[in-house]
C-alpha cells in the first residue's frame, strides 16, 4: 500500500491543476477582445470636423489648430525655469504645482502641462523647446469661429461626459462631443469616424510597434462639411436689433421651410467657449439664471401666442363654416359671457368682419367666433377636439421632429386635457380665453413662426430645418415633403387680407415699409411672475408675426420681445426691419432701426428682482441705452453688414 | 510493456520521448516569451531561447555520457559523488555570485553554474545507496537520523544561500522514505501539523485549537481501549502549543515579504486597497501571470501571438513563470497538454522504479520521480495562484542550462539503471 501514496499524489495534483486551468481558462475567461486588452495601446487618429458654412457659402466654422505643452516628468532634465515659465505665461508656481500634479498622475506617461496655447506663444516657444527636455508640444483641433453672431445655432463642441460613452461606446475619455446647436444634431455628421492603431506595447509603457503588423488597424474618416439654412448677414442683423432685449426672433422661408435666422436673446460670442476659458466661461453661462444666455428663446421659450392665434381661429371658423368673411359681430369695447366680460380697445357699437377683426384684432369678434366653432355641434365638448385637430395641423402643440437640437412642445388643448379641471360640465365660454391666444394655448417662437410660414403658403408647410446640404447627400424626405394643414387653400385668403390690412390700416400701420406688401399680426401677452410667492403681473410681451411679400412670400417671421408692452412696439419694429433687411438688403426706416437701438429693456427685466414693487405697462418708462453703448451698437451695425471676419 | 532485449533499445523509449517532447515544447515556449521582435538567430548568445538551443544540444552529449557510464558506477561511486557535490555547494560561501538575493552560481565567464541543481541528483543517489545499504534498517531511529542527515545538508546549505525554494524541494525525499518502510506515524503527523498550521493561520490559532481538540476528544472516545486520557490530553497539549507557535512563527520570525506572499495565498487579507497594493508589489508577478494564463482562454492566442507575452508584462516569463506563457498561447488545451505530460512521464518513472529489482534503483527512481513532482506541484501551483510564491523553475521547460542538465543527469542516469535491470539477479 505504501506505493500508493506519490501515486495517487501525482493524479490528485494532475486533477486539480487541469480543474483549475478550466476554471481560469474557461469557465471565468473573458473572449479576448482588443480593446479591453491593456497589452495594447489604442492610439486614435482624429480626423478634420465638417466646417460650417451659411446659406450663402460664407464659413462660419471651421478649425484651428491649439497647442498643448505636454510634459513626461521622468525625462525632464534641470532647466531654466524662469524662461519656461516666462514662454508659458505661468508664474512659478503655477510652474512647481503643474510638474507636481504631472508627476504624481505618472512619471512615465504624458500628463497636459499646459493647454490651448496661441498661435503666437507657440511659435515663440517651438523654436526654444530643444532646450527643455522632457516637454514637448502637441497638436490639436479645436473649433474656430469666424464670426461671433449665432452661438445659438451653431453650438459648440466639449469633452465627452460618462453619459456620453455609456450610450455611445464610440466615444473615449477626452473625445470631443457636439454639445449644443448644430454641433450637437449634425455630430456624427461633422464628426466623421477616426481611425485606430492598435500598438503593442511592454509592461513598462513602452511601445514595441504595431500590433499584428497593423491588421486591424483603420483609416480616419473626415468629417463632412455643411450648409447650413442661416443667412448671417440676417442673423447678425436680427442679434443685433435684440441686444439690450430678452425673446427670440425667428425666420422662415415658407417655400422650403429653411431657416434664415434663429435669434434668442441674450446670446454671446461663440468664441468665448473655444480653448483655455471654455469651462470658465461656460459655467458663468450657465450659472447666469436671470438672463438665461444659454436657453434658446426661439426653440424653447414656451409662451401663450397671444393676438397671432386669432388668425388661427379664423381659419378654422372659414374651414368649420360657422362664420363667413362678411359676417359682421358688434363690438361693445369687449365681450360678455355669462356674468363675465372679456375687454376689448374698440369703440363701443363697432362693426367688424374677420377682415376688420384682425386688423383690429377684436378680442369680441374672436371671442364669438372660437364659440361658435365649439358650440358648431351643440356639444362645446367634441367642438374642441376638433379645434384641436385643425391647430395640431399646424404644427403647434407638438415637436416640429426637425434637426434641431432643442425644441419643446408647447401645448394645445383638448377635451382630455380639460378633463382634470372639468371633469363633468364643459361650456365652450370655460376655454374662452383660447380665442385670443392666452389662457391654455402655449407655442414656441418657432411653432408660430411655422404656422405663418403655412398662411404665407395658403395651407401647406416644410419642417422648419437648419440644414440646407451635406456634402454628398441628400436631404430626408420630412425636410422636402410639403405638409399639408386640414384649411382649405381658398380659406386663407380673407386672413391674408386681414393681415394686409394690419399693416395698411391696422395695428401695425406705423411700420410699413415701402414696396412690400407686408401680411403681420400684432400681439400683446400678459404674463405673471412668483416673487415672494406672490402671483405678481410684469409688463407684457411683445409679438409680432408677418410674412411677406403678400404674393410669393420670401419671408415668415416670429419676433418674442419679453415684456416689450404692446406687439407694435417692439416686436413689430424688429419684424418690419427684418423683413425690409431680408427682401431688399438694406433699410430704409432708419427710424425704425435707430429707435431699437435706442431702446433698452435692461430696467425692465430688473426690476422683479429689485425686491421692491414696480409699476408696469402704461406706467413704465422706456429706458434709453447709454452713449457709449448706443456707439457700440453703431459699431457693430457696421461690421454686421459683413459679419464674417 | 515488453522490452527488445537487443542491446540499442533496451532503454524505456517512453519516459525518452516524453523527455523530449517536454523540452521541445519548453523551447518553443521559452522562444515566444523571450524574442524581441527582430530576426530569430536560433543559437545566438545574446537571447535566452539562442542560449537554450545550445543548452539542449549539450544536454544530447551529457545523454550520451550518463547511457555510456556503465550503471554499477553510479552505486558504487554514489558517495562520492555526493560529497563533491556538498563541496561544491559549500565552495559557493567562498566563490559564489549574487544573482537576486541568493548566492547559488559559480560564474565561469559568461556563464553560470548553479550547483544545487545538481546536488538534488547527487542526494537521491546517496539517499539511494543508504537505503539500499544491506545495514540500513529504516524503521531503526539511528539509521532514519542517518538518513535525515544526508538529505538536511544540501538542505541547509542552499537555504543558507538563501534558495527557499530549492530547500523545499528536498522535502521530496519523504515520499521515498516513506515508500521504504518509514514508520506510519511519521505521515499522520506530517499531515495533521500542515493541517493544523494552515487552520491556525487562516482562522487563528484559538479555532484551530478547538477544532484539534475537538478531533482528538472525539477518537479518544471511540478507542478508549486503546489510548489513556492522559495521552490525549498530551496530544491536545501539543497541538494547541503547535497552534500558537505557527501563528508566533508567522508573525514574530517570517520576514513581511513571506508574511505577505502566506497571507495572499490563504486570501487573509480583505481590504481591497491593500488587495490592491499587493498586485502592484510583490504580488505583481502572480497577477500578472494568472491574467496572461486567463486571457488565453480554450485555444489560446496562438504561437508568438499573446499580446502579454509579447509585452512581456510577466517578469521572469521564460524561467520560473514559463507555465503563464503556455497558459496564454496555447490556452486551456496546451496547459493540459503540460500537465497531462507530466503526469505521464511522473507515472512512467513510478512504474519503472517499482518494477526495479534492486533496491537502489527502485529508490533512487523513486527519489527522481519525487523530485520532478515537487517541482511540478510548486511552480505550476505557484504560477496559477494556488500555491504561494515560491521560486523554482519548471523542470526541463524553464530556462536555464543548471535546471535542464541537471533533470537530464537525473532522469537518465535512472534510465541507465532501469536498462540494466535485467542484469540485475
Amino acid at each position: 500500500m505504501r506505493q500508493l501514496l506519490l501515486f495517487v499524489s501525482i493524479i490528485l495534483v494532475g486533477l486539480l491543476f487541469i480543474f483549475r486551468l478550466f476554471y481560469l481558462q474557461v469557465y471565468t475567461s473573458n473572449e479576448h477582445d482588443l480593446f479591453d486588452d491593456n497589452a495594447i495601446r489604442k492610439v486614435y487618429d482624429y480626423p478634420k470636423r465638417g466646417f460650417v458654412y451659411d446659406r450663402n457659402g460664407e464659413l462660419l466654422v471651421a478649425n484651428q489648430p491649439s497647442y498643448d505643452v505636454m510634459v513626461i516628468p521622468r525625462e525632464v532634465e534641470p532647466l531654466d525655469t524662469l524662461e519656461f515659465c516666462a514662454l508659458l505665461k505661468i508664474d512659478k508656481e503655477q510652474f512647481i504645482k503643474k510638474y507636481k500634479k504631472a508627476r504624481h498622475y505618472s512619471p512615465r506617461l504624458p500628463s497636459v502641462f499646459v493647454s490651448h496655447m496661441s498661435k503666437e506663444d507657440y511659435a515663440v516657444l517651438q523654436e526654444k523647446m530643444r532646450k527643455f527636455n522632457g516637454f514637448y508640444i502637441q497638436k490639436r483641433s479645436l473649433r474656430h469661429y469666424q464670426t461671433t453672431i449665432g452661438a445659438n445655432v451653431l453650438g459648440d463642441i466639449g469633452e465627452v461626459n460618462n453619459r456620453n460613452i455609456k450610450i455611445d461606446p464610440y466615444y473615449k475619455m477626452g473625445d470631443l462631443i457636439g454639445k449644443q446647436g448644430i454641433e450637437a444634431s449634425y455630430e456624427k455628421t461633422l464628426r466623421g469616424i477616426k481611425g485606430i492603431k492598435f500598438i503593442q506595447k511592454d509592461r513598462f509603457n513602452r511601445n514595441l510597434g504595431p500590433y499584428k503588423s497593423g491588421k486591424f488597424d483603420t483609416i480616419p474618416e473626415q468629417g463632412k462639411d455643411i450648409t447650413i439654412t442661416i443667412d448671417s448677414k440676417l442673423q447678425a442683423y436680427g442679434e443685433l436689433l435684440m441686444q439690450n432685449k430678452r425673446g427670440g426672433v425667428i425666420a422662415i422661408e415658407p417655400s422650403t421651410g429653411e431657416i434664415l435666422t434663429m435669434v434668442a436673446a441674450p446670446t454671446y460670442d461663440p468664441n468665448i467657449l473655444v480653448g483655455r476659458d471654455r469651462s470658465k466661461n461656460f459655467t458663468k453661462l450657465y450659472n447666469d439664471t436671470i438672463a438665461k444666455p444659454l436657453f434658446n428663446r426661439s426653440l424653447k421659450g414656451v409662451y401663450e401666442p397671444g393676438s397671432p392665434f386669432k388668425l388661427m381661429n379664423a381659419l378654422i371658423a372659414l374651414q368649420e363654416g360657422v362664420i363667413t368673411p362678411n359676417e359682421t359681430v358688434t363690438c361693445y369695447a369687449g365681450y360678455k359671457y355669462g356674468n363675465r366680460f372679456m375687454k376689448c380697445h374698440c369703440y363701443i357699437g363697432k362693426h367688424n368682419d374677420m377682415i376688420s377683426g384682425i386688423q383690429e384684432s377684436c378680442n369680441a369678434y374672436f371671442a364669438t367666433t372660437y364659440r361658435k366653432i365649439l358650440d358648431k355641434e351643440g356639444n362645446a365638448s367634441t367642438g374642441i377636439d376638433t379645434w384641436s385637430k385643425h391647430v395640431k395641423s399646424f404644427g403647434l402643440g407638438n415637436f416640429l421632429n426637425n434637426d434641431l437640437f432643442e425644441g419643446a412642445k408647447g401645448r394645445i388643448p383638448d377635451r382630455a386635457y380639460y378633463k382634470r379641471i372639468y371633469p363633468k360640465t364643459f361650456y365652450s365660454t370655460y376655454t374662452i380665453s383660447n380665442a385670443i391666444g392666452q389662457g391654455e394655448v402655449a407655442t414656441t417662437p418657432i411653432q408660430l413662426a411655422n404656422m405663418i410660414a403655412a398662411i404665407a403658403n395658403r395651407g401647406y408647410y416644410y419642417t422648419p430645418h437648419i440644414i440646407k446640404s451635406i456634402e454628398g447627400k441628400t436631404l430626408p424626405e420630412k425636410f422636402t415633403k410639403a405638409k399639408y394643414t386640414t384649411i382649405d387653400k381658398a380659406h386663407f385668403e380673407p386672413v391674408i387680407e386681414g393681415m394686409l390690412q394690419v399693416y395698411k390700416k391696422g395695428t401695425a400701420a406705423s411700420l410699413q415699409v415701402k414696396d412690400i406688401d407686408i401680411c403681420g399680426k400684432t400681439g400683446t401677452v400678459e404674463n405673471f411672475a412668483i416673487i415672494d410667492s406672490l402671483k405678481t403681473q410684469l409688463t407684457d410681451h411683445s409679438i409680432f408675426v408677418a410674412f411677406a411679400p403678400k404674393n410669393d412670400p420670401k419671408i415668415a417671421i416670429a419676433v418674442f420681445v419679453e415684456n416689450g408692452y404692446w406687439g407694435s412696439r417692439f416686436a413689430g419694429r424688429i419684424a418690419s426691419l427684418m423683413i425690409e433687411k431680408h427682401i431688399k438688403g438694406y433699410i430704409t426706416r432708419k427710424d425704425l432701426e435707430e429707435w431699437i437701438l435706442r431702446h433698452s429693456l435692461e430696467e425692465e427685466y430688473a426690476k422683479p428682482y429689485s425686491g421692491e414693487p414696480f409699476r408696469i405697462n402704461r406706467q413704465t418708462k422706456l429706458q434709453l441705452v447709454d452713449d457709449s453703448e448706443y456707439k457700440r451698437l453703431k459699431r457693430l451695425l457696421k461690421t454686421s453688414q459683413n459679419p464674417i471676419n | 510493456m515488453v522490452r527488445d532485449t537487443n542491446r540499442h533499445f533496451k532503454f524505456d523509449w517512453i519516459t525518452i520521448i516524453l523527455f523530449f517532447l517536454l523540452v521541445g515544447f519548453g523551447w518553443l515556449n521559452i522562444l515566444s516569451a523571450s524574442h524581441t521582435g527582430t530576426d530569430i538567430d536560433y543559437f545566438t548568445f545574446s537571447q535566452p531561447y539562442g542560449k537554450q538551443s545550445i543548452f539542449i544540444l549539450l544536454t544530447f552529449c551529457i545523454i550520451i555520457v550518463i547511457l555510456g557510464i556503465e550503471a554499477k558506477f553510479y552505486e558504487r561511486f554514489s558517495s562520492i559523488i555526493y560529497l563533491v557535490s556538498m563541496l561544491s555547494l559549500v565552495g559557493l560561501f567562498i566563490f559564489g555570485k549574487n544573482v537576486n538575493g541568493a548566492t547559488s552560481w559559480y560564474a565561469i565567464g559568461s556563464m553560470t553554474l548553479q550547483p544545487s541543481e545538481f546536488a538534488k541528483a547527487a542526494t537521491a543517489l546517496a539517499v539511494a545507496k543508504q537505503i539500499s545499504d544491506l545495514n540500513t534498517n529504516i524503521n531503526n531511529i539511528k539509521d532514519q537520523i542517518q538518513t535525515f542527515i544526508i538529505i538536511i545538508i544540501p538542505a541547509l546549505l542552499v537555504l543558507l544561500q538563501n534558495d527557499t525554494g530549492s530547500t523545499i524541494v528536498y522535502g521530496a525525499f519523504f515520499f521515498v522514505l516513506y515508500r521504504e518502510g518509514l514508520p506510519k506515524y511519521y505521515l499522520s503527523i506530517g499531515v495533521s501539523v500542515i493541517i493544523l498550521s494552515v487552520l491556525a493561520l487562516k482562522f487563528g490559532a484559538l479555532t484551530a485549537s478547538i477544532i484539534a481538540s475537538i478531533l482528538i476528544l472525539g477518537y479518544y472516545y471511540f478507542n478508549r481501549k486503546k489510548v489513556t486520557l492522559f495521552q490525549a490530553l498530551f496530544v491536545i497539549l501539543i497541538s494547541t502549543g503547535l497552534s500558537y507557535g505557527v501563528k508566533l512563527f508567522y508573525d514574530g520570525i517570517l520576514k513581511p515579504h513571506q508574511q505577505d506572499r502566506i497571507s495572499l495565498w490563504l486570501r487573509l487579507e480583505k481590504d481591497p486597497d491593500k488587495l490592491e497594493a499587493m498586485k502592484r508589489t510583490f504580488a505583481y508577478n502572480l497577477n500578472e501571470s494568472e491574467k496572461a494564463i486567463r486571457s488565453g482562454g480554450f485555444s489560446g492566442r496562438g504561437f508568438m501571438e499573446g499580446t502579454r507575452t509579447t509585452g512581456k508584462f510577466v517578469p521572469e516569463q521564460h524561467t520560473d513563470y514559463i507555465f503563464s506563457t503556455v497558459g496564454e498561447e496555447w490556452g486551456f488545451l496546451g496547459c493540459s497538454f503540460v500537465v497531462i505530460l507530466f503526469i505521464l512521464l511522473l507515472l512512467r518513472i513510478l512504474h519503472l522504479a517499482e518494477l526495479q529489482k534492486s533496491q537502489f534503483s527502485r529508490v533512487y527512481g523513486y527519489g527522481v520521480a519525487a523530485i520532478i513532482f515537487i517541482h511540478f506541484l510548486i511552480n505550476v501551483g505557484m504560477v496559477m495562484g494556488l500555491i504561494p510564491t515560491i521560486g523554482i523553475p519548471l523542470p526541463l521547460f524553464s530556462y536555464g542550462g543548471s535546471g535542464l542538465w541537471a533533470f537530464t543527469i537525473l532522469i537518465f542516469i535512472f534510465i541507465k539503471l532501469d536498462s540494466n535491470r535485467i542484469n540485475e539477479w
